[in-house]
């Protein structure tokens, strides 16, 4: 059984603008020791599903539906203090920019001894005992002396493991990462990736990480998830997706990826701009910015089908014929393989 | 942090001395004549005159003011009234204490009604709670202590007992707390209740400016990116307040009130003439009436040291309490 089954998760936001449908209709599984990757452009729900997930939510103005079922229990509509014992315990989650994400009047160790104590029943020497390991395994030189520093006197890539460091302390069976590379540099990228993937083998820790870095994806997932405007346009097993891309959204994201080799005056871009969820547009959500639509994209919403004679998991929210989309595979797949040997 | 001390000692000594300088020469510019008034009713000419050289009035003003610095500075003495002869430093020693307690014990109040509120404002944005809080906000920063000190005189300490009701408040002079006069009202029950109607004149106008201030800090701070993760780590939302949110929160009350203080210190006036309460802004405005120069400049030596004081405390305090500050 899958650690964590997501079926059909729905978040709508009421603003005053309307109702704004960040998730709309979404489903993935998360296996044990596994990675999942949710890739996507900003603003097209994926950082959301999985505040939802962690109830994260503001209450007052979000309208969540659906199930995210957790060892079997849903995690949406949990009370909140259960929910409370599973966040930060069993499931735990990193953000994006590690430069706000820690509080800045309270010392570093005692930021991570809260998150043990809040779920384990130590004493407070066992805590501290338990975050310097935990300091020293994510690569903090010196730790004993920088439990007592405070995060302005960390750099990002340190504070990034800092918070890395803090979700892991509770041996967490999911680790959930918001695209936690985005904010560093390229080499601190690598190295937190690696520390990520180390710990993982470490730990036994299925990972969800969100990122838009199809780079990323192709470095630490097992299975991948494209999403656009709220909804899942592709999944499956991450070879499947790099082979074999069969979603015209996919293929812009991975021609637009710049290439060494490649002599180019201007870089592939998908033209044109994400949609407002507040009104989506009909039919299929990408159809405004597609070089492929047709006359039924506008009209019905394609239904996430398998692709036939697929190794594996694989499946897709497009129109059409799977001749041309295998066409156009293979072209982008010639440039991709040919970066990646 | 010594240097430091030591550097803003320095530009206080300068400030202390740009502020008296600009007084005195204000009072120079004032077509008015102490000596005068020194000399009595009926007073001759040469009398006149013999009082204007007994008060050093007709010395060249830098003479006059370093004649001023001097004493201060040796002597610490102030001087004496023009208007009765009385020594500034008796006059300033008997006024203080009545403008500390009502400042002090405002403050004390205000912060009681502006926290709980302020805080409830933000965590139940639009609810009607917070309407009303707004509400308050705006009435208090609009209305004027004069206004709402004769409104609260007229109904608190007229009217209701007009009407039969035993409430009855005071609604002027100040019972002195460990000596008061033979005759007169005293001790801390008739201290505080002498004070109460003062007290809520005064503290309006401030108790809406922190609602306001700190139901802006709390709303800001609960969107912190550091709040979402200390609810990740699964913290209950008292734990998220208070361990989170408020820390950060009130850093920067903390600055304010120690200003607003220090500010205020130097003189309560509106409330204080309402309420007829001996304290160092009624005897700065009765002083300036009777252009009593060295009452009203020890009022200012006294209230500048005082707003300094209450600077500096203040930046120490803030460089204690958020690590991110450290002072070179």
């Amino acid at each position: 059984m899958a650690l964590l089954e997501v079926k059909d998760l729905k978040t709508y936001f009421r603003t005053d603008d309307g109702i704004v449908k960040a998730v709309d209709g979404v489903s993935f599984s998360v296996e044990k020791g596994k990675t999942l990757g949710i890739v996507g452009e900003s603003g097209c729900g994926k950082s959301v599903t999985c505040l939802t997930i962690m109830g994260l939510n503001n209450r007052r103005n979000t309208i969540s539906s659906g199930e995210a079922l957790w060892k079997g229990r849903n995690l949406i509509g949990m009370h909140p203090r259960e929910l409370r014992s599973i966040r930060g315990g069993e499931i735990a989650m990193i953000f994006q920019d590690p430069m706000t994400s820690l509080n800045p009047v309270h010392k570093v160790g005692a930021q991570l001894v809260e998150a043990i104590l809040l779920h384990q029943d130590i004493t407070k020497a066992a805590a501290r005992a338990r975050a310097l390991d935990l300091l020293k395994a994510v690569g903090i030189p010196r730790a004993e002396t920088r439990m007592d520093d405070y995060p302005h006197q960390f750099s990002g890539g340190m504070r990034q493991r800092v918070m890395i460091a803090m979700a892991l302390v509770n041996n967490p069976d999911l680790l959930i990462a918001d695209e936690p590379t985005t904010a560093l540099d390229v080499t601190t990228q690598a190295q937190i990736l690696d520390l990520m993937k180390r710990l993982q083998d470490e730990f036994g820790s299925a990972i969800i990480m969100i990122t838009h870095d199809l780079g990323v994806v192709a470095e630490v997932a097992d299975d991948v998830t494209v999403m656009y405007a709220a909804r899942v346009q592709e999944e499956g097993d991450v070879r499947n997706l790099f082979r074999r891309p069969n979603h015209p959204y996919t293929w812009g994201l991975l021609g637009s990826l710049p290439r060494l080799h490649q002599d180019v005056e201007r870089l592939v871009q998908i033209s044109g701009q994400p949609p407002s969820l507040l009104f989506p547009p009909k039919g299929c959500r990408f159809h405004p910015r597609c070089p492929y639509v047709m006359p039924i994209c506008s009209e019905t919403e394609p239904t996430l089908d398998p692709v036939p004679e697929a190794t594996g998991v694989h499946s897709v929210r497009c129109h059409l014929d799977q001749e041309t989309k295998d066409a156009e595979a293979a072209k982008l797949v010639e440039g991709t393989l040919a970066e990646a040997s | 942090m010594i240097r430091y001390v030591i550097r803003r000692l320095l530009w206080a000594v300068l400030l202390f001395f740009a502020v008296t300088v600009v007084s005195y020469i204000l009072f120079f510019i004032i077509p008015a004549d102490p000596a005068r008034q020194f000399a009595g009713k009926g007073a001759t000419p040469e009398t006149i005159a013999k009082a204007k050289h007994y008060l050093h009035l007709d010395e060249p003003i830098y003479q006059q003011y370093g004649r001023f610095v001097w004493r201060l500075v040796y002597h610490h003495d102030l001087g004496h009234s023009y208007y009765n002869r009385e020594n500034v430093n008796h006059i300033i020693t008997d006024a203080a204490p009545v403008t500390a307690s009502l400042v002090l014990g405002g403050a004390f109040f205000w912060m009681l009604i502006a926290i709980p509120i302020g805080i409830l404002s933000a965590l139940r944005p639009r609810s009607l709670l917070d309407r009303g809080a707004m509400t308050f906000v705006l009435i208090g920063i609009s209305a004027h202590p004069v206004w709402i000190g004769l409104i609260f005189a007229w109904f608190f300490g007229f009217y209701l007992h007009e009407h039969g009701s035993p409430i009855y408040t005071p609604i002027s002079n100040y019972a002195d707390f460990f000596n008061p006069p033979p005759g007169q009202p005293g001790g801390p029950v008739q201290w505080a209740y002498h004070l109460l109607l003062p007290w809520l004149t005064f503290m309006i106008l401030f108790a809406a400016l922190y609602v306001r201030m700190i139901r802006a800090n709390v709303m800001e701070t609960l969107n912190e990116d550091y709040v979402r993760t200390a609810r990740a780590k699964g913290a209950s939302e008292t734990i998220v307040l208070r361990r989170h949110v408020l820390r950060n929160a009130m850093l920067p009350v903390v600055t304010m009130l120690g200003m607003d203080i220090g500010l205020a210190l130097g003189g309560a006036i509106f409330t204080e003439s309402v309420y007829g309460l001996p304290g160092l802004g009624r005897t700065a405005v009765q002083a300036l009436n009777n252009y009593d120069t060295p009452t009203v400049m020890g009022v200012i030596v006294f209230a500048t040291i005082i707003i300094i004081v209450f600077n500096l405390v203040v930046d120490m305090l803030y460089a204690v309490i958020d690590p991110r500050i450290r002072l070179a």
